[in-house]
């Protein structure tokens, strides 16, 4: 599904990836560890198409995220790490994603629901006004409800408190068939459950890549 | 283009509820008001009363205010999103690059738009509650270099905003290009024509091109056909096209500018990392 091949990205003189080969598939859920400035972010950001490779390339099914984005995003959900600054209240955030990426606005309510999260009553708030937890899992909610094969996490839970996390992790068990599941984290244990592939990244490369 | 136009509302929206849209609205809903209650409408200047008088006075103060309010609120439309990871989400939905760039294009020009046009619909109307002679002409062509002004601007905005990392420095930059642009209108070109060093035709070229101070001569031609307010300047104008061909270049060329720089700053979103 996900085949990064020689992929090197630079930023100035700072090589945050280095010449990095790695391929994700069907019914891998797979945690990416390293210290901060791995390069974890900037793969991640490649696969979304961000960032244009220095050399090497990213392919997602077949296509080129920076070339071909609406065909390779049509089946990716992406959660940051901090949940962004977005000043549309929720009603029009939600109009946004399901106008733009033709999910069902009703999908998005029940998983809401799901993550105890009451959409209907903040339909009208800004979503930068909402508290850091809720605004985590209205985005977890707009990950699951976008049914992707490939579903990027990067530090999902931060935000959440155990019940919310256990929620989280509850659905994720529940949605993960078939699916690419790549999580960023700095804490393994959270997500030894779920996951059955672990690369650890330092200096722009993937220094262990374990199945299990 | 359904993705184009609800990006645009959704822009509208947001900036219909942001506080800089209030002050924006107020200013120039405000200054409007303010004519009306300093009695330009019912004073004689230079031989231009009532409404064409206000209208006047309103452009000349636009001249100074427009630019610089598009240019600090519009800057900061994809740079700030990008600060403020805001781009990162949002683009993380299968939209393409054009429809978000354009879509935030249109929105955003509605935005700035929409006030100073309403401002002017409210002296028309006041005026004819008044009884006054509504001069259409001036009005419609006002209108239209308004239109024209704010797409340049605009697109200068989106231009910087395209290729600026940080919200800051893009302010920093829409700052320096109004005052550079602003201190072409007179300053510095008077400077240019005291030290004698270019040709006259040279100097008037410049001026020319800048679309604030294009805007500022097509405003005065429509009262005064002969530029007489100009001085000498008028005969380099008149002497190359008449005023009619002068007003439409004056539409034309603003609305072409905004548009260039708006495309190159597609091309520029297109081709760099979006984050």
């Amino acid at each position: 599904m996900i085949k990064c091949s020689n992929l090197t990205k630079k930023f100035g003189s700072n090589i945050s990836l280095n010449n990095v080969t790695c391929e994700f598939h069907k019914n891998e859920s797979i945690a990416l560890m390293g210290a901060n400035g791995a390069g974890k972010t900037t793969l991640i950001r490649s696969i979304l198409g961000y960032y244009h490779p220095d050399s090497g390339s990213v392919k997602i099914n077949g296509f080129d995220p920076v070339k071909n984005r609406v065909e390779v995003l049509q089946n990716i959900s992406f959660v940051p790490q901090l949940p962004p600054p977005i000043k549309l209240n929720l009603d029009e955030l939600m109009q946004y994603i399901s106008i733009g990426a033709k999910i069902d606005k009703q999908l998005i309510m029940h998983y809401a629901n799901e993550m105890k999260l009451d959409i209907t009553s903040n339909l009208h708030k800004s979503f930068f006004t909402l508290s850091g937890g809720m605004k985590q899992k209205m985005l977890i909610a707009i990950s699951l409800a976008k049914k992707s094969d490939i579903i990027i996490y990067d530090e999902p839970t931060a935000n959440l408190d155990p019940k919310a996390r256990d929620d989280f992790y509850k659905l994720l068990n529940e949605n993960e068939d078939e699916k690419v599941l790549l999580f960023v984290t700095h804490r393994l244990e959270e997500v030894k459950d779920l996951v059955n592939r672990q690369i650890y990244m330092d200096l722009g490369k993937v220094v262990s890549d374990e199945k299990f | 283009m359904k993705n184009l136009y609800l990006i645009a509302y959704l822009d509208l929206k947001e900036s219909i509820r942001a506080k800089w849209f209030i002050v924006y609205s107020f200013v120039f809903g405000g200054l409007i008001a303010l004519f009306f209650i300093a009695g330009v409408t019912e004073s004689q200047v230079m031989g231009f009363s009532g409404l064409s008088r206000l209208l006047l006075m309103y452009i000349q103060i636009t001249i100074v205010i427009l630019p610089i309010f598009i240019l600090i609120t519009t800057v900061r439309s994809i740079s700030g999103d990008r600060d403020s990871h805001v781009l990162e989400y949002m683009l993380s939905f299968p939209i393409s690059l054009k429809q978000y760039y354009w879509g935030k294009v249109l929105g955003r020009f509605i935005t700035v738009y929409i006030p100073v046009l309403f401002a002017m619909i409210i002296a028309i109307a006041y005026g004819s509650f008044k009884g006054a002679n509504i001069p259409w002409g001036i009005f419609f062509l006002y209108t239209g270099l308004l239109f024209s002004m704010s797409s340049a601007f605009l697109g200068i905005a989106f231009f910087i905003s395209s290729f600026v990392k940080s919200s800051e420095i893009a302010l920093g930059i829409a700052f320096f290009i109004w005052i550079f642009l602003l201190s072409f209108i007179d300053i510095a070109l008077i400077s240019l024509m005291m030290q004698e060093r270019v040709n006259e035709g040279l100097v008037i070229f410049i001026a020319l091109i800048n679309p604030m101070e294009i805007f500022r001569v097509a405003a005065i031609s429509l009262f005064d056909p002969e530029l007489t307010v100009m001085g000498p300047v008028a005969f380099y104008i008149l002497d190359l096209m008449s005023q009619g061909v002068f007003v439409f270049i004056s539409i034309i060329y603003p609305l072409m500018l905004g548009l260039l720089f708006a495309f190159l700053g597609y091309k520029i979103f297109e081709k760099k990392d979006l984050v």
